[in-house]
This record gives C-alpha cells, structure tokens and sequence, in this order.
C-alpha cells in the first residue's frame, strides 16, 4: 500500500475553532479545532457517541453550534443566510451514516432529485447520462431501476455516495462509510473514496472505526476524544502512544 | 429543532405557546413559501391522487349507507306530519351541510392524516429529510406543501362525492318505500338546496382538507427520532386532526347560521 502523506501546504477548506455543542446537560463537543486543507482526504476516529456524527452535520448547518467558529469555503456556517447556505451545500456532499436514501423512489430517482432541483436547465439526456455516469461510477448501473429496499447495505452506501457526487461537491463528508459491512465490500468503497478523491478532486472527511479503512484513505488521522481532537496527524502520529484510549482501537483492529 | 439552554425545562403552560408558536411558524412557511416558484406539478398530482385513491373505497360505503340510514331513520317523524315527500329535500340538506363534509373528513383523517404523518415521520427518522436538506434542495416544498394542497384541493372534491353517493343511497330507499321516480327525487331535493349551502359546504371541505393536511405534515415532519416516533406522530396526526375538524364543524355552523334567516 502506498504511503499517503498530509497535504498540509495546501488551502484550508473547513477550519472550526472553539466548537462547542451540547444536548440538554450532555456536553457533546468541547472545543473542537480542526482544519481540512484542499483535496485531502482526512479521517476522523472517536469512540460511538463522542460526536462525530454531530460534527459533521453542523458542517453542513443541520445542526447549529452553541459556540466556535466554522468556516466552510471561507463562509461562516451559522452567520450566512438560507439562500447562502443552499449555495453551500452544493458543494459539500455529505453520506449519511444509514444511506438514507429515499425509499419510496427508484435508485434512478434518488439519483435525479437533487440534480434536477438544482440545475434546472438540463435536458432529458444530459440528465440520464450524468446519472449513468455516476452509478457507473460506484459500479452499480445494473441497480438502475430497483428500490433501495432491494438493495443490500453496500450498495446502498455506494448508491447514497453516488446521489452525493451528482452534484460535483468539492468537499466530500462520509459518515462511517464501511460500517457493517464484509472485508471485501470495504476495500471496494475505500478504492471508491480514493477514486472520487482523485477524479473529482474533492477534499473529504471520513468519518470510521475501520483502522484499515483509515490506513488505505486518510492522508490525515484525527481523533476525537471527550470532545476535542487532541491527537491529529498521520497514522502512526496519532498511534505512536500508550494513552489507554487510543490503543484499545489499534489493537482491537491489528492485534487478535 | 432543539430548545436552546436557557428553556431548561418549561412548565406545562410555556410549552403550549412554544408549540403554538412552532405551529405557526410552520403554517406560515407554507404560505411563504408554497406559492413561489419552483412548483413541485409532478408530486402535487401524485399526492391529489393518492389521496383519492386511498379513501375512496371507504367514503363510497359510508357515503351510501349513510343515505339509507338517515333516510329511513328521518322516514317516521316525517310520516306524522303525512309529509314523507320532503325526505329528498331534508336528506340533500343534511348530506350536503354536514353529513357530506363531516364523514368525508373525519374518515381522510383517519386514512390520509395517519399515513402522511407516518411517511414523513418515517422520513425524518430515518434521516431522508436531512439528506434533502444538505443536497441544496427544499424538503418542505416537496414533501409538505405538496401535500397540504393536496388535501386542501382533494377533500373538498371528495365532499361533493360523498354527497352524491349518499343521494343514491337515498334514492335507494325512496324508490323502493314510496316508489319516487329517480327525477321526481332529484327535482325535490335540488330544489331545496341554495347556493350559500353549496357555498359553505366548499368552504368548510377547503378548511377541513387544510387541517387534516397541515396536522398530519406537522406531526411528521417534527416527528422525534427513533421508530416510536413514527407511530406517535401517526397517532397524533389522527387524534389531533379529528379533534379539529369537530371545533371547526361547531365554529362554522355558527358562523353560517348568521347569513341564514
Ligand atoms: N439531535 C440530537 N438531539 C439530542 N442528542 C443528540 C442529537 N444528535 C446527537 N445527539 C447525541 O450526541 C451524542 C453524539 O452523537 P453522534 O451521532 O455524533 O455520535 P457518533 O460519534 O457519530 O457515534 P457513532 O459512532 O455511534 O455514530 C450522542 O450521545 C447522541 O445521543
Ligand atoms: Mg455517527
């Protein structure tokens, strides 16, 4: 496997300082810094429930932060306007954790809603063609016409990676991307992240527990522990440690 | 949508006026924002027969069955005065001013209130709303406003309907008690019927199609996460949906009464 090193020298795309954010007394992020520099790919690590997830959905505004700053394309998140905010989010795609793809659409439909609603002047061709690219992208043209609830939870990650990448994001956010699925079906969707990092040039967030995911993909590890990153870097960086919360993940994946 | 800190822990009353106010809000995005361009056409025309489609089979049957019940219940006191001939006037009125719009909203309620808060609850929880959300488009243009003006256009139609079907069954009973030729029944009971009856009973479909609409998409679209969540907001839209459409039932035949003389 070839090395892959942090792209530290480039522009930033995401930078968050200060990020606070609570539920009710549950205080979920505290103080979060964390930067994301043009067409890296970085992984975020952190045991469940440390708020990755939350993290990443007020990226996108669906969540709003108590406190910090969060500058996504040199644009504060949670001070721009909803039409600012739209705008925005066209260029970060964001995979959702359970696919959530919509069921009671085809898989060429879920792949159509977004485009259409957002470039309102393409014809009929150039629509189904930017769609045929796209599942032939993650290598699912054949699911074309089938419901979601046909398909198995692999594919339907691929399918919700693909309704993400329609738009031509330039960063991309992946929530837990390989969770629950075999050996081989990760390799083939950390091969995907890699290729979408390559031919979209996106700059993305990975959000995983799979070491050997963020091993093949992250040019940049980061972990979220009680609330911050405290230990970002490369691999090894981030492993290099005996700090009792951090082994237990490199052994867990390494050593059986 | 998360109450801030400072709303700890509101008190029974407090929290009646943050979801009066919530409810507000959310009525008056759809007005801001259901009449302005870009149009959802497709998903309103699907929504409108959906709607049709799903309680159709059973407004038909109540419709009808109600026309010969209420005909043959009202048969016996008008006998004593010897005045059966007005049966077809006084069942048209009755079907058209509040058995039409009355049975035909309360069973939508059941049937499409239940299932739009339902489908949207089950959207919101498992997240596909939020995955409209951050693909730069507008989930309550598509999922509530469609369907809100769907409801407001189909039920009102589906009044009319119920109506006729009820008429028939009517007819039925008349036809075969006092052997009233099908004109004769029609002539009568058309006669009787004026253009403010038609009138409110359109607009009193338009307000009930609205409600059932809006409860239903309030309660989904707001639904909590997690499964119990969907079954409490198909619940709610039920229960809540009914509930309205008796205040406004009692409101309007008030309201009504004053341009009756
Ligand atoms: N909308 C919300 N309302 C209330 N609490 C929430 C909400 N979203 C998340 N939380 C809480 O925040 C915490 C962090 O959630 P989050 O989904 O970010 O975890 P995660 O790090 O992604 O975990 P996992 O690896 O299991 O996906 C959880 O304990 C959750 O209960
Ligand atoms: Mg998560």
């Amino acid at each position: 496997m070839e090395e892959r090193k942090p792209l530290s020298e480039h522009e930033k795309v995401i930078e968050i300082n200060g990020l606070y954010k609570s539920f009710g007394n549950y205080h979920v992020l505290r103080g979060v810094d964390l930067e994301l520099y043009k067409r890296e790919n970085l992984v975020v690590l952190g045991k469940s429930g440390t708020g990755k997830s939350v993290l990443i959905k007020i990226v996108v505004g669906l969540l709003t932060p108590d406190r910090g700053e969060v500058k996504v394309l040199n644009q504060h998140v949670d001070q721009i306007t909803y039409k600012e905010l739209l705008a925005l989010r066209l260029k970060v795609g964001f995979s959702f954790q359970n696919s959530a793809l919509y069921d009671s659409m085809t898989v060429r439909e879920n792949l159509i809603f977004p485009l259409v609603r957002n470039q309102r002047k393409l014809t009929k061709g150039e629509i189904t063609s930017a769609v045929e690219e796209m599942l032939d992208a993650v290598g699912l043209l054949h699911t074309i016409n089938q419901m979601p609830s046909e398909l198995s939870g692999g594919q339907r990650k691929r399918i919700g990676i693909a309704r993400t990448l329609i738009l031509r994001p330039e960063i991309m956010l992946y929530d837990e991307p390989t969770a629950g699925l075999d050996p081989i079906t990760c390799l083939e969707i950390n091969n995907l992240i890699n290729e979408v990092q390559e031919r979209f040039h996106t700059s993305s967030i990975i959000i995983t527990h799979d070491l050997t995911c963020a091993k093949a993909v992250g040019n940049r590890v980061a972990m979220l522990l009680d609330g911050k990153f405290e230990r970002q870097g490369t691999f090894e960086d981030v492993f290099n440690t005996s700090d009792d919360r951090v082994k237990p993940f490199y052994d867990y994946n390494f050593i059986q | 949508m998360e109450i801030k800190d400072e709303v700890k822990s509101p008190g029974k009353i407090s929290r009646t006026f943050i979801t009066l106010y919530d409810v507000f809000q959310f009525m008056g995005r759809f007005f801001k924002e259901g009449f302005l361009p870009p149009y959802e056409g497709k998903e309103l025309m699907k929504q409108c027969y959906d709607i049709g489609y799903r309680s159709l089979a059973l407004i038909s049957l109540t419709g009808f069955i109600t026309g010969i019940v209420f005909t043959k219940q009202s048969r016996p006191s008008l006998s004593e005065f010897g005045a059966t001939s007005w049966l077809p006037s006084l069942v048209g009125i009755a079907l058209l001013r509040t058995l039409a719009p009355l049975l035909t909203s309360l069973i939508a309620a059941g049937k499409v209130g239940s299932s739009i808060g339902a489908e949207l609850g089950s959207m919101r929880v498992t997240e596909q709303i939020d995955a409209m959300e951050v693909s730069a488009t507008n989930p309550f243009k598509f999922l509530v406003t469609t369907r809100v003006l769907a409801s407001t256009i189909t039920i009102p139609i589906l009044t009319f309907y119920t109506a006729m079907v009820g008429m028939l069954g009517a007819l039925l009973n008349v036809s075969l008690s006092e052997g009233t030729s099908a004109k004769a029944f029609f002539q009568s009971s058309l006669e009787s019927i004026t253009f403010l009856d038609i009138t409110a009973s359109t607009i009193k479909a338009v307000i009930f199609g609205f409600t059932i609409g809006m409860v239903g998409c309030y309660q989904g679209y707001n639904s909590s996460k997690g499964t119990e969540g969907v079954g409490k907001a198909a619940n709610s839209a039920v229960v809540i949906g009914m509930f309205l459409i008796f205040i406004e039932e009692v409101v309007s035949v008030q309201f009504f009464g004053l341009f009756r003389t």
